[in-house]
């Protein structure tokens, strides 16, 4: 039950048409005042034995994400995560579109938000404040979780070569055990705590956007080097209690194409800081894609 | 004026007409007195998607077939978002239990409606004859009980629901108040060419439409009692538009843990019932091998089918065997109802993969240029 490519064509296609919003930036009269900067934690240079996101191949069988140490410069993230409040000065702005879930307590996280309505906020919230404000790599997103990565649930092993309905039995089986009643209700900010970085409610109903692409990659028989890959950025990786996967313009969760039992309750975001003293996303995103050194097939 | 035409035609229709009575229906009536001397049997029903222990082909004649069911009004949860929702059951469960007879056996039914209801309840047997379908013998208010008894003289599958009067019908119905009895030939299930067909298992799906009213905000309501939730709830089953498509009383009550189970080779019938609207099941990865849309199995079954048609306000029964390992979903074939209202179970299926019926000749990769 994974992302079906025609989820990801959809996904590609949809990230074409909604950016226009995006667009209507221009249009906006300027604003005196700046935002006031959400507060940040700062996060030092790390290394990480890390498992890679995406789905991976082993003479054509699935087979377990490989782990790899990858260092991650320093960087500085939210200590909370976007709330329904400065989302909503967005929407009053016509930069963002309304998101999905408007409960009626406004001390929250935003939810029902899309990777697209994510990156339109960054936009606009860089705008505002005149820092430069995006959303994280799945790295930067698991060196902030600190104790409370989630990453892969569940191995993706193929058990029995000859048979692939083993290792669906034996998946579906521990999805089942892994079933907890859903909590969809948005929690206010600090319900789920501080992790021991003091980055606030990671782990909690909210599952968080990045900005790392899904990827597909062929391994070889050494179950580490790539023999080729396939990145598609229709579809984005998410992280929470688990890993998840989803278009670009997906916002409730349970429509995403999640791999594990309980779909994500919900969908937020919170974004990164770059300061002029720390590395560029490109400089990080070339520090991922070349952990596969391979021509990738772009959307 | 008779024409020769319709003289050919009526004496084909009488024929058929002949063809299809069944036996013991046309045959003179049974005394009181023999039928008192017919051996008893006390069947305890079991929860849906399980069916009480039976006989496939009938090693004895007739009997009376006593069941005991109470009717149970109470609030359940229906989805994975805790709608609340005030229903109405027989034996607490959605669909009301399975009963299994045998033809010309006699369903002699204690039906029970507690002190602790509200309301008046009564059943109606489409499997019988007359008093529509029992249901002007049997309403009975909280407190009461009463005891039925009709003949079996038809085989199938068929519904049953509650069916007190006007505008409570639809609404009972719809609160979960449906259930199947089946009728079995004496000697078991054939197909077209009348040899016989067995089933290793049988699962039991009633498939129930729910219409649950909304607040300004669109979120689920609630409700203190079955009256209060009343006037909200016809507005929207008028709208013929359900809130949710289920199995078996609630979305995900046939997945997960609940996943019904099966082997490669072994041969499952599946019931599924709805009494009030039309549905399509399907086996995704699947078939059906036999099919009784209809339900009656005095019909020869369809064959291969891919997705079966069950009326509303009937039941069908599907034989399959299960050639292949793995989780199969069972959905309703309108694949909105079955994603986004409800409409799924699944089968876990063990057992030897068989690469030629299927194989991944080649993993997923990068589009190949030349
Ligand atoms: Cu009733």
């Amino acid at each position: 039950m994974h992302i079906n490519m025609l989820e990801a064509a959809v996904g590609a296609v949809a990230s074409l048409a909604v950016p226009l919003a995006a667009v209507g930036l221009a249009h906006l009269p300027p604003r005196a005042p700046l935002l006031p900067m959400a507060e940040t934690v700062g996060i030092a240079a790390t290394v990480i034995d890390y498992p890679l996101p995406g789905e991976f191949l082993v003479e054509g069988r699935p087979a377990t994400a490989p782990s790899a140490k990858v260092e991650i410069p320093a960087f500085r993230i939210m200590k909370r995560q976007v709330g329904l409040a400065d989302y909503d000065l967005c929407v009053a702005e016509g930069a963002c579109r309304p998101a999905d879930a408007r409960p009626s307590p406004r001390d929250v996280p935003v939810i029902g938000v899309s990777w697209l309505d994510a990156q339109a906020f960054a936009k606009w919230y860089s705008r505002g404040t005149g820092a430069r404000w995006r959303l994280p790599t799945a790295l930067e997103a698991a060196v902030a979780a600190g104790e409370r990565f989630g990453g892969e649930t569940f191995t993706a092993q193929a058990d029995d070569p000859a048979n692939p309905a083993v290792r669906w039995l034996r998946r579906y089986r521990e999805e089942a055990a892994a079933k907890r009643p859903p909590d969809p209700e948005p929690k206010p900010f600090g319900h789920y705590g501080p992790n021991s970085m003091g980055i606030e409610d990671f782990g909690g109903n909210v599952w968080e956007w990045t900005s790392t692409c899904y990827e597909r990659v062929t391994l070889a028989g050494d179950r580490k080097t790539a023999v080729s890959s396939t990145e598609n950025c229709g579809v984005h990786v998410l992280e929470g209690r688990h890993r998840a996967y989803m278009s670009n313009f997906v916002r409730d969760g349970k429509s995403g194409g999640c791999a594990v039992g309980t779909p994500p309750e919900n969908l937020g975001f919170r974004l990164v800081r770059d300061d002029a003293d720390f590395p560029s996303v490109a400089w990080l995103d070339a520090r991922l894609r070349g952990l596969f050194r391979q021509p990738s097939s772009q959307f | 004026m008779f024409t020769r035409r319709q003289a050919l035609l009526g004496a084909a229709a009488a024929t058929v007409l002949a063809g299809a009575l069944p036996k013991l229906a046309s045959a003179a009536p049974v005394t009181e007195a023999e039928i008192a001397a017919l051996p008893r049997e006390k069947v305890v029903l079991v929860k849906p998607p399980f069916v009480h222990a039976h006989e496939q082909v009938a090693t004895s004649g007739p009997k009376v077939v006593e069941f005991t069911m109470p009717i149970e009004e109470k609030k359940v949860v229906i989805d994975d978002e805790g709608t609340e929702f005030q229903a109405m059951t027989f034996n607490g469960s959605m669909p009301g239990p399975m009963m299994v007879v045998h033809e010309g056996d006699y369903v002699e039914l204690t039906l029970i409606n507690p002190y602790t209801n509200t309301m008046p309840h009564n059943i109606d047997f489409h499997a019988a004859t007359g008093a529509l379908g029992g249901g002007a013998l049997t309403l009975i208010n909280p407190g009461e009980q009463v005891k039925l008894r009709f003949k079996a003289t038809r085989t199938g599958t068929f519904v049953y629901h509650c069916a007190p009067e006007g505008a409570m019908i639809p609404w009972h119905v719809v609160s979960g108040m449906s259930g199947t009895i089946m009728v079995l030939p004496r000697d078991g299930l054939k197909n077209e060419k009348g040899e016989a067909l067995r089933y290793d298992k049988i699962f039991y799906i009633g498939e129930n439409d729910f219409y649950v009213p909304r607040d300004e905000e669109g979120n689920y309501k609630t409700y203190e009692s079955h009256g209060e939730s009343y006037a909200d709830t016809v507005q929207v089953m008028r709208g013929l538009i359900p809130t949710h498509v289920v199995f078996n009383g609630a979305k995900g009550s046939l997945t997960g843990d609940n996943a019904m189970k099966s082997k490669v080779g072994e041969t499952v019938l599946i019931v599924h019932s709805q009494a009030n609207r039309d549905t399509r099941p399907h086996l995704i990865g699947g078939h059906g091998d036999y099919v009784w849309e209809e339900g009656k199995f005095a019909n020869p079954p369809a064959k291969d089918l891919e997705t079966w048609f069950i009326r509303g306000g009937s039941a069908g029964a599907a034989l399959y065997t299960f050639l292949q390992p793995g989780i199969y979903a069972y959905v309703n074939h309108n694949l909105i109802e079955a994603v986004e209202l409800g409409a799924t179970a699944h089968f876990m299926v063990e057992g030897e993969w068989r690469d030629d019926l299927m194989k991944q000749v080649a993993a997923p990769g990068p589009i190949t240029t030349n």
